[in-house]
This record gives C-alpha cells, sequence and structure tokens, in this order.
C-alpha cells in the first residue's frame, strides 16, 4: 500500500481524530488558565487557610505524573462517587495537571512586576482587587506568556494519553489503524506529523501573535 | 457511596509495588544517562560549521520536543518490527525515553554554552588552543554550572515520564498497579499508592536538586 493510498483510506479517521485533540487541547486550555490563576494568587495570599490548599494542590499535581492522575480520575473518582464520562476526564486531567505548572508561571509573573508599579497603585489608594486586575496582572501577563507558550505545547502532547482511556483522539485513531492494517510506519508516523504540524504552525504562532498584541496593548511594541 | 480503603489490600500489594518501584528508577536512570550524552552530541552537533548538519539536527530536535513521548514510544517500539527488527519493551522504550530527554538536555546544553563569555572563546583562539581542548577544558566546564538546574528538573521530568512506558509492556510501577487492579478488581489502593509512591520519590529529588544547584553555585564562586 502506497503512503498515497493509506492516506486516501484512512484519512478520514485522522481528521476526526485531530478534530477531537483540537477539541481536547481547547477544553483543556481554558481549565488550565482558570487553575494556574486561582493556584497561582491563593499561594501568593497572605492568609495561610488560602495559601496551603494552593500549595498542596500544585505540589501534588506536579510531583506525580500526568498519566497516574488520567487513571486516578478515571478509574479511581467514581469510587467516590463522582463519575466522569471519557471525554471530561480526560480535557480535566489533562488540563488540572498543566494548571499546576501555570500556576508557577503565574505566581513568578506576578512577583516579577516592577514594586514601584504595586506602590504607584497604592499611592492612588487603588483597591487590592483594583491593583492587581488593572495594574499587576496585564503586565504579568506580558511577562508569563512566552513560557505559557511552552506550556501548552507540553500540554497538547498531554493530550495523547487520554487515548489510553479511549478518548478517540488522533492519537487512538492511529493504534487503531496500526491494529488493523500493521502499518506502523505510517499510521504512527503520520500521526507524528500532525502533532507536529499542529504545534509548530499553529499553537506557536498563535502564541506569537498574541505576545505582539498584548506588548501593544501595553505600549510597549 | 463505595469508597472503602482496605489497609490490609494496601500491605499485600505493597512489596509488589516497591518491587516495580525499583523498575521505574531503573528506567528512568537508563533513559536518564543516554539523554545526557546523546544530548550533548545533539548539542555539539548544532555548534559544527557545517550548515546542513546544524539546520537537520535542530529540526529533529524541534520535531522530538513538539511530538508525544506516548507516541514516539509507539513509533520505536511497533516500527522496528515492520522492517524486521524486534525490539524488547525494555530497548523500545529506552531507546524512546532516552532520545525525547537528550532533545530536552541537548537545550539545556545549548544555553549553557551560550552562557560561557566570548572573551574565553577568544582567549582560547589566542594562545592557539586546538577545538577539542577548547570544549573540554575550557568551555564545558563553564557550561556545566550554570546547566545544572535544568539537568537535575529534566530527571525529575523523565521519572514522571516512566509510566507511559506501561503502554509498551514494560513492568514498571504503573503497569504493576494496573496488573494487580485487574486481578483483584480493585484500583483505589494500587493506583493511589502509585500516586503517594512518586510523590515520596518525586519531592524530595526535586528539593536535593535544588540543594545541589546552591551549593555548585557556592563551589563555582557564584
Amino acid at each position: 500500500m502506497s503512503i498515497w493510498d493509506f492516506v486516501v483510506a484512512y484519512g478520514p479517521r485522522i481528521a476526526d481524530g485531530t478534530l477531537v485533540t483540537i477539541a481536547q487541547f481547547l477544553l483543556a486550555t481554558l481549565v488550565a488558565i482558570a487553575v494556574a490563576l486561582v493556584m497561582g494568587l491563593g499561594k501568593l495570599s497572605g492568609n495561610w487557610l488560602i495559601r496551603t490548599p494552593a500549595v498542596v494542590y500544585i505540589e501534588i499535581f506536579r510531583g506525580t505524573s500526568l498519566l497516574v492522575q488520567l487513571y486516578w480520575i478515571f478509574f479511581v473518582l467514581p469510587l467516590f462517587g463522582i463519575t466522569l464520562d471519557k471525554f471530561t476526564a480526560g480535557f480535566l486531567s489533562v488540563g488540572l495537571n498543566i494548571g499546576a505548572y501555570g500556576a508557577e508561571l503565574v505566581r513568578g509573573a506576578i512577583q516579577s512586576v516592577p514594586k514601584g508599579q504595586w506602590e504607584a497603585a497604592y499611592a492612588l489608594s487603588m483597591s487590592p482587587a483594583k491593583r492587581m486586575r488593572r495594574i499587576i496582572l496585564p503586565q504579568a501577563l506580558a511577562i508569563m506568556l512566552p513560557p505559557w507558550g511552552n506550556l501548552l505545547i507540553e500540554l497538547l502532547k498531554g493530550t495523547a494519553l487520554v487515548s489510553l482511556i479511549a478518548v478517540a483522539d488522533l492519537m487512538f485513531q492511529a493504534r487503531q489503524i496500526n491494529a488493523s492494517t500493521f502499518l506502523s510506519a505510517q499510521a504512527f508516523g503520520i500521526a507524528l506529523l500532525v502533532y507536529y504540524v499542529l504545534a509548530r504552525f499553529l499553537v506557536t504562532p498563535f502564541m506569537r501573535w498574541l505576545e505582539r498584541v498584548v506588548a501593544r496593548r501595553l505600549g510597549r511594541a | 457511596m463505595r469508597f472503602d480503603w482496605n489497609w490490609a489490600f494496601t500491605f499485600e500489594i505493597l512489596p509488589r509495588l516497591l518491587a516495580a518501584t525499583l523498575n521505574t528508577l531503573a528506567a528512568a536512570g537508563i533513559g536518564y544517562v543516554i539523554a545526557i550524552f546523546l544530548g550533548l552530541a545533539l548539542a555539539l552537533a548544532q555548534r559544527t560549521p557545517w550548515g546542513m548538519l546544524t539546520f537537520v539536527v535542530r529540526e529533529f530536535v524541534e520535531f522530538i520536543r513538539s511530538t508525544p513521548l506516548v507516541l514516539q514510544i509507539f513509533f520505536v517500539f511497533y516500527v522496528g518490527p515492520q522492517f524486521g527488527i524486534r525490539l524488547s519493551p525494555w530497548t523500545a522504550g529506552m531507546i524512546a525515553i532516552g532520545l525525547h530527554y537528550s532533545a530536552y538536555l541537548s537545550e539545556v546544553y545549548r544555553a549553557g554554552i551560550d552562557s560561557v563569555p566570548k572573551g574565553q572563546w577568544e582567549a582560547c583562539r589566542a594562545i592557539n588552543m586546538s577545538t577539542r581542548d577548547t570544549y573540554l577544558r575550557i568551555v564545558i566546564p563553564q557550561a556545566l554550572p550554570p546547566s545544572i538546574a535544568g539537568l537535575g528538573n529534566y530527571l525529575v521530568g523523565i521519572f514522571k515520564d516512566t509510566p507511559m512506558l506501561s503502554v509498551i509492556g514494560v513492568a514498571e510501577l504503573m503497569h504493576t498497579a494496573n496488573a494487580i487492579g485487574a486481578e483483584h478488581y480493585r484500583f483505589l489502593e494500587p493506583l493511589t499508592m502509585v500516586g503517594v509512591i512518586f510523590l515520596a520519590i518525586s519531592l524530595p529529588a526535586a528539593g536535593l536538586v535544588r540543594l545541589f544547584e546552591g551549593w555548585m553555585r557556592r563551589k563555582m564562586g557564584m
């Protein structure tokens, strides 16, 4: 079977898988951003009742593997009465895991906003919430966008693991095609290429564009 | 609610899990040793005067870094037999994970080498040092200390990525936990214990890396 015949025969399934991968990626990104903001701000809180849970969360999710968390959420959480379907369990695990890494980026970026900005906002008698929202977070965003670009690549790669709980993503389709045709080089090779194209020609350029937009909005372009 | 933690069962399966932990540590260790040397080779290959080699290695590193490790593991394991090369799960797993992390480590080395001041290179040239001596005696010894943090983080990283080897049947911790779960129809204890074991190893390891980094900095007078 030539590579062209292979693409004609299995292209639609690979396309279906790619769509599921993109859906998982987008949903997991939303979860990761929400978790990163809450836990990153939580870790900076002066109140230990807020800080401790955030630190524990970050250490647990960064200290164990994504695969362990995925299996735990899918197989063990139902024992506590929380049953998630595989699609939800998939993007939720990936988002919760990457969110813990993102929380450290949020914390680091907020802490590296120059001290004068905090003092100036204080001098204008802005409330802490307003200071964070109007002054600190926009500048922190510009600082943390480049590392978020790398993190989103990690997230995209992480979504490949959801195939192990039978979510029909790109990786899952590649394995199915491999199992029925034994054309491993073609099946896995094309899947590798698709992931590469998604990472290199969609995610990375989008993040670069976002960096430029944020720089312009802050008057730094 | 069917939550009933069984301590007797936990202690019954603990020896098996701990034995599998040794396999996990061995996999991480072997993979890391491959990555340390291959990563250095990939970093140095990008500094050769041959533009073609630099370009190919650069693209290769980018490719490895932006595709999922689990897919690479499948690729190495299944593509070999198609061309008549049979690899055991362990061999395929070590090749895949070693290659994956060598791409990451090559970036760490590259940053380290770039951080060596230009004057050091010029001084080597001025005293007519050979390229080999320049690297071995001047550049690499200075490039290593700033790389220690990155190298250490990836050691913890490779350890946390070893569960992916379970997909091709390497009998590491995750694989063993799944096997126990399937035998006893109980996933609560084995999967939770896997998480606990991972935490118990990776948190102190991350702490040790930080301590070592600080010690190294002081020792180098930074």
